[in-house]
Formats: structure tokens, sequence, C-alpha cells
């Protein structure tokens, strides 16, 4: 078969989607055929935990794309997540139709509240499912697609561009903040109903999201896997190692690093899509520079320039703070702190590193 | 005033507008009947008022092989930076045979064109194997999807292990190009060089790092090249140089000393005076 | 003009109020109280016939209570225009109510004796309108136009400002002719002249406009413009409109000043955020995004400094400012010495690396103090303003912080060419190895470079912490646009972090009135990513060949 000699040889990933493929049918078992009363029933509310710990494992896997193969460590992907989700939102705020607190068939709550007369422009079309979809993977691609081109053609690199990025979603923080934006401001988009006219509070449709949170992953890997693999890969990685090189052996190297960052752009916007009618809302606050900063530590934990490490370092993260915000919420932000320091020094290629030279050791 | 000059730059009858220009390979109708392939006519750098390069002219014929001498600071790696497009002059002219106006254009482009370089700091690609690093530098359709689909057709593998006997690292084809010892990575970079097959190889201190022995098969191998390739190799060793040299190019303070054969540049008193009389 | 008391004397039954026999029982006691010497019988009868229901009937009165000259005419009359001028109900007698301190204590209007307490029912106030209002204010600014103090005289002046007409002339010729404080002198000239804005005298007129063609006043400007649409001259007219345009165009050019200052302000303090950074940055090629913390620390050792010496506060500044660039600088060699020196090299490392420790920092505030916003304390010195003009002032402690800032660039850059340190700092910057061969320890010039530029931190600290809130997120406010100043500066140069700073603090207040605050930040920060399309190496780059690697 293609897949398995796709994935010959990568054992770590081999193991991802083993565990994605058991998921996916466990979980929906456990949850719906598994009576409540039975211990091994598996509760909706970690249902939709594990559904948002598999978008950010996506969101992960397109940081690591970039940062872990082409050494372009963007502090702005969660602004491409905000976005995929806004996109998501405003479909699912449009679907509330008439069912909004001030019953408008039209405007979205918030947009009455504010005392609006009509749609803006900029929120037709999202009606439709496929035009919400289509506006997912647009919307941070051509985001992605402007910045990229003028900060790659001018040769920003290392922490300037990180820099940038982190300006860049700082800055749409705090547009989207703004109440005249016409995304719900402070608060900004939630109590949504349904989803392709399944309720988002039916135990079944969250059972959806989360298969399709697990296939966007799988599918995500795979896509990023063929990627590094293939020439293209090895280009980006050159790019990595000896940018200046590359240009000379005659790769036009703004190209490349911008197709790369406009594909992982439009990974994490779907990993947003998916994220926002699981957790219910989606606000200015997914556009904070902390979010990109911490996706950036998921990656390193698991280990950089692996995919499969990416991922599993956004499921352990993200674990470890459902847990310890819930536990002792002063001393997340302290592990936090301490987590970014250990790791940059003491485990620079993550947890997978430690594995593999663990492995070594002992053979 | 600067954009006057450049349309009327652009309207000159005598050229294609340069947006119709090939954009890569434009090695075959490269027009080198006059002689030279590479024109560079009073090319001035200055980096702070200092002039790297002051006023220097100098032209390559097709097929030569040249070797550029000079102190310190006489503009060597600069003059290299400006015909591959690292560094653009103040003023004056780069022209890659009659027709191809190397200022205008990228690094990428220079590169693709048929203008390959081997830095004087050995750089290839450290955690790729010796192989990928060859593979990488072939020539080939370089845009962004024929390379994210491309495939090792059988005649471009039998040309990288060619390429692999040809700079003796058939043994290390798949060990990571970081590992390797100082005079590989040399004979690596100079392999890369031979797999993009270009018109002119720019080649910096190609035997720094290298034993007698791989010095001498370096020289064998860049004067094989010569003929069918230009060859401009700036070199500090002056074994080596008298080794290979049929013509040499003096600079001092950026600009052209002395040129023409070792003995007669040897016998310069100018050139006494200032590099070697010392 | 003058008129003399006795005929509000005869036409007060005239405008007697609800009580007749009250007002007949104080009448009766003005009688009574006769043997008082003519002038204060003069006055209290005039203070008497404050008490009528015709508001008419009170503004003659209160001009005729002027007329009399009592010492006691100011505090009647500011007492009626606070609305404390009761009238009591037993005799009609006019009182001054005094219900501060939980009691209603009254003292009689014209003799300020202290007649006990009374109750809500017991006295009636004397009401008064807003043309009555006007003219109170005009009495007891007429009043004050004598008074010794030059700051009660300018006040006046001002005060008179809405109800000047032709009438009111001879008594600010007047004032003028005695008046020796030039700024009071000043502000008469402009009075007389808007009075004679509506002088019948053409002349005059021309004279008056030709005058207040260089006052700002908005009065001034207001009758100008009536006087350019309604002047029945048309020379009057074209002069009233050409006087307006030159006072539009003064005011413009103080907007303009203010909107600088302002922009120096904001560029001051991005100067001194930033700062520190572009030493760390610059010089060492560290990317430290827990700067903003060192600045947090600063303004959390100012806190601490003022908790400690709470009597005084004055002082509190002086000591601040060492505590605050010891306290970061020390958190700054910690952190160099931790965890920085195994980054050398790897900058996206150090980047997260720092971000982790600037996360800790907060939380170690939250934890050890309180996550709430601390109160710092301005001193004396620093509140309060400069008045320039009628329209601009400058706040003292905004004026501060811009010299601060320049001082600290001052001494930071006389620290990098004149010592040893700076030496040292500039040779390990340039050429690492070539430092160390020459006996540099460079470790410890890290160390000490490091801890500078978080002592500059610590001492923005200080300065922020008189203008901004003083709480644990403060620093992250400070760090995307510090760097924004060092890139757009351009690194390693200091004068490029000077420039960068004010440029971007100026344009951001340019921006402001146009886009709102924010916008004018994302407005900022897509011209910063379009600028460094042009120049990747900021305003002051670094040259040569050295640069391109």
């Amino acid at each position: 078969m293609l897949l398995t000699r796709f994935m010959h040889s990568d054992r770590g990933g081999s193991i991802l989607l083993g565990l994605l493929l058991l998921a996916a049918i466990l979980v929906p078992l456990l949850n719906l055929a598994v009576p409540e009363s039975s211990p091994l029933h598996l509760p909706t509310y970690t249902v939709t935990l594990m559904g948002k710990y598999l978008c950010y494992a996506l969101l992960a896997l397109a940081l690591d794309l970039v940062w872990g193969y082409c050494g372009i460590l963007s502090l702005g992907h969660g602004a491409f997540f905000a976005l995929g989700g806004y996109a998501m939102g405003m479909h699912l705020m449009r679907q509330v139709g008439d069912r909004g607190v001030y019953g408008n068939p039209e405007l979205p709550d918030f947009m009455v509240f504010l005392n609006w007369q009509e749609l803006p422009w900029y929120w037709y079309g999202f009606d439709m499912f496929w035009f919400a979809v289509l506006m997912v993977l647009l919307i941070p691609g051509l985001l992605a697609f402007v910045f990229g081109w003028f900060a790659f053609r001018s040769r920003v690199t290392g922490v300037y561009l990180s820099i940038m990025t982190q300006a860049l979603t700082f800055a749409l923080m705090l547009a989207f903040f703004r109440n005249e934006m016409g995304f719900g401001g402070n608060n900004g988009l939630t109590d949504f109903k349904d989803i392709l006219g399944f309720s988002l509070q039916a135990d079944s449709t969250r059972i959806g999201l989360f298969l399709a949170s697990v296939i966007a992953l799988a599918g995500g890997y795979l896509a990023c896997r063929f990627i590094v693999n293939s020439k293209f890969g090895r280009v980006i990685v050159a790019i990595r190692d000896a940018e200046t090189r590359t240009r000379f052996v005659g790769y036009q190297v703004e190209r490349y690093k911008l197709w790369l960052f406009v594909f992982s752009a439009v990974l994490a916007g779907i990993a947003g899509a998916l994220y926002v009618p699981q957790v219910g809302i989606i606000n200015p606050g997914e556009f904070a520079p902390l979010n990109s900063i911490e996706l950036a530590i998921w990656v390193a934990v698991g280990g950089r320039g692996t995919l499969y490490g990416a991922a599993a370092g956004a499921l352990l993260v993200n674990y470890a703070k459902t847990y310890l915000t819930a536990a002792m919420p002063e001393v997340w932000l302290f592990a936090l702190g301490a987590l970014f320091v250990l790791v940059t020094i003491l485990l620079p290629k993550g947890i997978i590193g430690l594995l593999q030279r663990r492995r070594e050791g002992s053979a | 005033m600067k954009s006057l000059d450049h349309l009327r730059e652009t309207m000159r009858r005598d050229r294609v507008f340069d947006f119709m220009m090939p954009r890569i390979a434009f090695d075959p109708d490269l027009d080198t009947r006059h002689g030279p392939i590479l024109y560079l006519e009073d090319v001035t750098v200055s980096f702070d008022g200092f002039k790297a390069l002051n006023g220097l002219t100098l032209y390559i014929d097709d097929g030569e092989l040249r070797c550029i001498i000079g102190a310190n600071g006489a503009g060597k790696t600069t003059m290299m930076d400006v015909i591959t497009g690292k560094t653009r002059p103040d003023s004056g002219s780069v022209y890659f045979g009659q027709r191809i106006d190397l200022l205008r254009r990228s690094e990428t482009d220079i590169a693709q064109g048929g203008i390959g370089r081997k830095f004087q700091k050995p750089t290839v690609f450290e955690s790729h194997s010796v192989y990928e690093n060859l593979e990488l530098a072939m020539a080939s359709n370089k845009d962004v999807w024929p390379t994210l689909f491309a495939r090792l057709s059988g005649a471009e593998r039998d040309r990288i292990d060619e390429v692999l006997q040809t700079i003796g690292l058939g043994a290390e084809s798949r060990r990571p190009a970081g590992l390797l010892s100082h005079g590989q990575k040399q004979w690596l970079e100079i392999g890369m060089l031979l797999m993009q097959n270009p018109r002119v190889l720019l080649v910096d201190e190609p035997v720094a790092g290298m034993t007698g022995q791989e010095a001498e098969r370096t020289a064998e191998l860049l004067t094989s090249l010569a003929g069918e390739h230009s060859v401009v190799v700036v070199e500090h060793d002056m074994e080596f140089v008298r080794s290979i040299a049929r013509k040499v190019t003096v600079l001092h303070e950026g600009s052209v000393l002395a040129e023409g054969s070792m003995t007669e540049v040897q016998s310069d008193t100018r050139v006494i005076e200032v590099y070697l009389g010392e | 003009m003058a008129r003399s008391s006795a005929q509000y004397f005869i036409r007060y039954p005239a405008g007697a109020g609800t009580n007749p026999w009250l007002r007949l029982l104080g009448l009766l006691l003005l009688l009574v109280t006769a043997c008082n010497p003519l002038q204060a019988q003069d006055f209290s009868t005039a203070v008497q016939t404050l008490d009528t229901k015709s508001f008419s009937a009170k503004e003659e009165a209160i001009s005729a209570l002027v007329e009399t000259g009592g010492d006691r005419t100011l505090t009647v009359l500011q007492a009626m225009l606070e609305g404390n001028l009761h009238s009591r109900n037993e005799d009609g007698l006019v009182v001054i109510l005094d219900d501060r301190g939980g009691e209603r204590r009254i003292y009689d209007a014209a003799q300020g004796n202290d007649l006990g307490t009374v109750g809500a029912r017991e006295t009636r106030k004397i009401g008064i309108n807003n043309s009555l209002r006007t003219a109170l204010r005009g009495a007891i600014a007429r009043l004050n136009l004598g008074s010794p103090d030059a700051t009660v005289r300018l006040a006046a002046v001002q005060a008179m400002f809405s109800e000047l007409e032709p009438r009111l002339k001879p008594l600010l010729q007047e004032a003028l002719a005695r008046e020796e404080d030039g700024k009071v002198r000043d502000l008469l000239t402009t009075a007389i002249a808007i009075s004679d804005l509506e002088n019948d005298d053409t002349a005059l007129q021309l004279e008056a406009i030709e005058i207040l063609d260089d006052s700002i006043l908005p009065e001034a400007r207001n009758r100008l413009a009536v006087l350019a649409e309604q002047a029945d001259s048309p020379r009057l007219r074209e002069a009233a409109h050409q006087a307006l345009k030159n006072i539009e165009f003064r005011l413009q050019l103080y907007a303009l000043a203010e909107t600088i200052f302002f922009g120096m302000s904001l560029g001051s303090v991005l100067l001194l955020a930033a700062i520190g950074l572009a030493i760390t940055f610059g010089v060492m090629g560290v990317i430290n995004m827990a700067h903003g913390e060192l600045i947090m620390l600063g303004a959390y050792t100012t806190y601490l400094v003022q908790l400690a010496m709470p009597n005084h506060l004055e002082w509190s500044m002086l000591v601040a400012v060492p505590a605050a660039f010891l306290v970061s600088g020390a958190f700054g060699v910690a952190i160099e010495r931790s965890v920085i020196r195994f980054l050398y090299g790897r900058p996206l490392e150090t980047l997260l690396a720092t971000f982790g420790i600037s996360l800790i920092l907060q939380q170690l505030v939250r934890s050890a103090i309180s996550a709430q916003n601390v109160t710092v304390a301005n001193p004396g010195w620093m509140s309060g303003s400069l008045e320039i003009n009628a329209v601009l002032s400058i706040t003292y402690n905004r004026l501060y912080i811009v010299i601060f800032a320049l001082l600290v660039f001052v001494a930071l850059l006389a620290i990098l060419k004149k010592t040893t340190l700076g030496l040292q700092v500039r040779a390990v910057a340039q050429n690492r190895p070539m430092a160390r061969a020459m006996g540099i320890r460079s470790e410890w010039v890290d160390a000490m470079t490091f801890g500078l530029g978080s002592g500059i931190a610590g001492v923005a600290g200080v300065a922020l912490s008189q203008i901004t809130n003083v709480g644990p997120n403060m620093g992250q406010a400070y760090i995307i646009d510090s760097f924004m100043v060092v890139v757009f500066g351009g690194v390693a140069n200091l004068w490029g972090t000077l420039v960068g700073a004010f440029t971007l603090g100026i344009a951001n207040k340019f921006l402001e009135p146009y886009s709102g605050a924010v916008l004018a930040k994302i407005l900022i920060l897509v011209f910063i990513i379009l600028f460094i399309q042009k120049r990747p190496r900021g305003l002051f780059p670094q040259k040569g060949r050295m640069a391109e690697n």
C-alpha cells in the first residue's frame, strides 16, 4: 500500500496515526454506546476537551513545519488560528438566525445591541457553509501571503521576523477588540446554536466534531510529512541551515518560504475553525501574543523538526495546563515559565530528542 | 532624474524589455561573439567611505581559466559579491555575455543563469547527506511546485554518481555533510558547483585547508574544467596559482594593478612593490 | 450710571415680598441701628435691599451694594452667588448661612455677627437666576480688581470676560492705570479691546481688532467671529475676518506645539523603555523578552521605596532611581549568568527562554505583592502643570520625564564612549575572539552589559511609575513598542534609538486625532513593516561587509 510505504521509517508518525485511529474508534464507543452509569463511560466534556487538544496539536504541527524545518519562528501563528476561528464563528453566528436574544433574523445579537441597522458587507456570504470553509482557508492564507511577501522579500529573518509576527498578532488583537470592527469586540462571537443543522449541544455532534479533528490532524500530518520528505522539504531545510548558500545554488528562497508560510497559516486556520464550534466561543484574546508564544513552547517541548513531536508536545503541555490551572492556578505561570527556560537550555531537541538519545544509548 | 534615466534605459530600442527576457536558462542565448563572457566596467563599491572596489574594469573570456591575486582588502571577494548579485555597486556596469545586465538580476537568477560560486568558507548543507547536497545543487527546474513533486530520473542519478566519483566522496554519500572534514567539504562544494553545470565558475580559495595532494587534484580538476567552462580562481597560495595559471590578474586597492602571465606579473615592478616584494 | 442708594430705599416697599409685616419689622430694625455711623447704615440698608422678589430689582441692589464700598461687600456677594444668602423668617434680616459642619449657623450679613443656629424652615434662600449669577460674578470681579494680590486680580479680569461691554471700559481703564503686574496689564488691555469691540465708533473698533489680533483667548475669538458676521461696515468685517484668521493660525500653531510635546513625552517613554533593549539587543545580539518585566521591577522598586519612607515623598524619587537601577540590574545579571550565557548564538531560543523568565517574574510579583495595580504617589514637585499661555500648558511629570530620558541617554552614551567598560563592550560586540585575545574577560563584560541594559530598564520603570498604572502586567505593554523602536532606529546605534523613539512617539500622537489611539498604533506597526522593506537595517544601519553576515 502507498500509505505503508510512505510511512516506512517514520516510527513516531506511525505511532501518532495509530493512536489517532484508536481514538477515532474508542471515543465514540465509550461516549455513545457505553451507558453513563458505567465507569468506562467517557463524559462528553472529556470528548470536547480531547477535540480541543487535537486542534492545538494541528496548530503545533503548522508551526513545526515553518520553525522546525525552515527556521522561521513565527510568533503570530495564533493570529492565523484565530482568523480561521473567526471565519467559522461568523458562520455559526449567522446560523443562529432569529433564535438570538433579540430575535433579529438578519443581525447577530451584538450588532442589534450596538444599534447597527444592517449587516456589514464583509459578513455577506457567511450564512453559507461552503463560503465559510473557503474563508477559513483563504483569510489566514491571504494574510500570511501579504505579510510573508513583504517580510521575506526584504529578507527579514530570525528574531526580527519573530518580533514582526508578534507585532502582527498584537495589532490584530487591538483591532478585534474594537466594537467598530464588527466582530463582537471584547466579547467576540458566542452563543452558537448549531452546525450544518446539528445542535452543538448534542453528544453526537460533539463526537462528529471530535472525529473531524482526528481526520484533520491525521490529514495535516500526512500532508506535512509529504512536504518534508519531498525535494521541497530538503530545500527548506537547506534554507534553514544556510540561506545564502541556497540562494546561490539557484533556489528562490523567498518563494519557498512564502509558500511554506502560507500553507502553514492555512493549517493553523483549519485548526482554529475546528476549535471554535467545540469550545463555543471565539474572542480577541485568541490573538494575544502570549498564546502564540506558548504555542512555540509546545513545539519545543515535543521536539521540533519531527512533526509528531510537535503534536505530542501540544497534547502534553495542554494536559498539564488543564490540570495545573484547575489544581494550583498560581503555580501554572511559574511552571510554564520554567518550562520555557528548561526546555531551551536542557532539551534543545525536546522530549523526542531525549527518547531518541536514550534509545541510541541503550542500543 | 533617476526615474527619467531609468525610463530612458527601459525604452532603449536596441534591447528587449527586461520583463520579456527569459528568466531562467539564459545560458543558451549567451552572446559571447566578441570573446569575453563577463564584462566588469568601471565598478565602484564603497562601504562607509572605504572604497572596496575603485573603478575596477575586468574582462573574463569564454572558456578561460583566470587567477586573481591580491593582498587582503584588495577587493577580490567584493568583486565576486558584485558578479553574483550579493552586493550592488555604487556605479559601473556588469554584463554577462553582451546582453544580460547582471546588476538587474537577483542572486537566484544569476545562479540559475549559469554563474556558480564557491565561497571562501566552505558552506554546505550540514544536516543533509552528501548525496542530497549534490541533488539540491543539480541544474533542474528550481521553482516551488516542480520541486515539491520532483523525482530523480535515472540520468540524474547517474550524473550524481559521476560527480561523487569525481570528487572522491563515493563512500561518504550517505553521511551528513556536517560530519565531513574541512577538505572534504571543499570538495563537496566543488562537486555542487559541477552539479549546477554553470558557464562561469567563481572559486574563492579552493585549496585552503587541503593537503598538498588534495590541492594537486583540485588543480587538475579546475584545469580540466576550463575550456568548456570559464573558471575564475581567487587564491592566496602562490604555489597553487603558479601550477594552474595561464593568465593572472593582480588587484590592488580595488582596481587592476597588472594582468598577464605569471612570469610577466612577477616581473612587474609595481606588483613587486606592493605585493610580492615585501 | 451712579445712582443713590436712596432711590432703592424708596422703591423698596413697592417690591415687597410675601410677608410685608416682616419686612416692616426689618425696616424698624434698620431704624433701631441708626446709631451706627452713616456709611455702615447705608451698607446695611443696601444689603437688606437684596431681599426682594424681582430679579431686576436684585440686580440693581447688587450695583448699589458695590457703590457703597463696604468691607463686607465681597463676602455678601460671594455668599449670594453660592446660594448661602438667606433671609430670616422671623424678622426678614438678611443673613449668611453656614451649614458646613452639620449645623445651620447664621451670621448677620451686614455685620458678620454670629446669630446662632437655626432650623431648616426658619430661613428662606434669596434666589438668583442665570443673569443675576453673571451680574454677581462681574461685581465680584470688579471688587477683586482692587485686591492687593496679583493672582486674584488676574482671576478677576478673567471672570469678567463673558460680560465685557463698553460700559465697563472706564472701570478697566482705571484698573489698568493702577496696575503694575505685567500679566494682569496684558489681560486688561485685551479686556479693554474686547469691550471696545461693541462700541459704535468704527475707528475704535478697528483699533481693538488690531490689539486682539494676537490674542488667543476664546472670548476674543467669539466676539470677533460675531463681528465678522454681523458688523455693518465692510471694512470692519474684513478686519475682523483677517484677525480671526491670524488667531486661528496661532491656535493651530499652539495645537501643533502641544501635539509635538505629547509626542515627545510618549517618545521619551519609548526611549527609556527601548534604550536598555538597544544595549542588550544591539550590542550583544540578545533578545530579552523579559525587558518589560525589568521595567516593571523598577516601578515596583519605586513603590517599595515610597512605602519605606512615607514621610519623605519629595525625596523618594532620588532614592528610587539608583535603587531601581540596582534591583533590575541585579536581576539582569542573574538572568544572564543563569540562562542567557548558555544560549549565545541561538537567538530564537534566547527569545523563548527570556519569555519564560518574564512569565516567572510576573507571577513572582503577583504572589509576593499583589495581582492588583499598586498606587505610586507623585511627589509635589512633579504634579501640577506649567502654563505657557491660555491654551498651552504642560504637565510637570511629563516635562520631567522628557528631561530625564535625555539625561539617561546622555549618561549611557558617556558610559559607552568614555569608560573602560564601554570600550570593552564595544570591543566584544565587534569581535569576540579578538577581544578575548586582548585579555578582555568577555564573560564579565557580557554580564555587565546585560546588567547595564537591565538597570536602565529599572530606571525607566521609575519614570513610568509616575505616569501609568503600576501592575504585574505593565511590562508587556512596552516590549513590542520597544522592539519596534530598536528595529526602526537601527540595531547597535543609540542615536538611532533616540531618533526612532521620538519619531514613533510624535507620529503616534499626530495620527491619534484622526484615527483613534488603537488604530494609530496599528498604523504605526504597518508603517514599520513597510519601512523595513526599504531599509531592513533601520534608520541608521551598520554598513560594510561586517553587516552582511
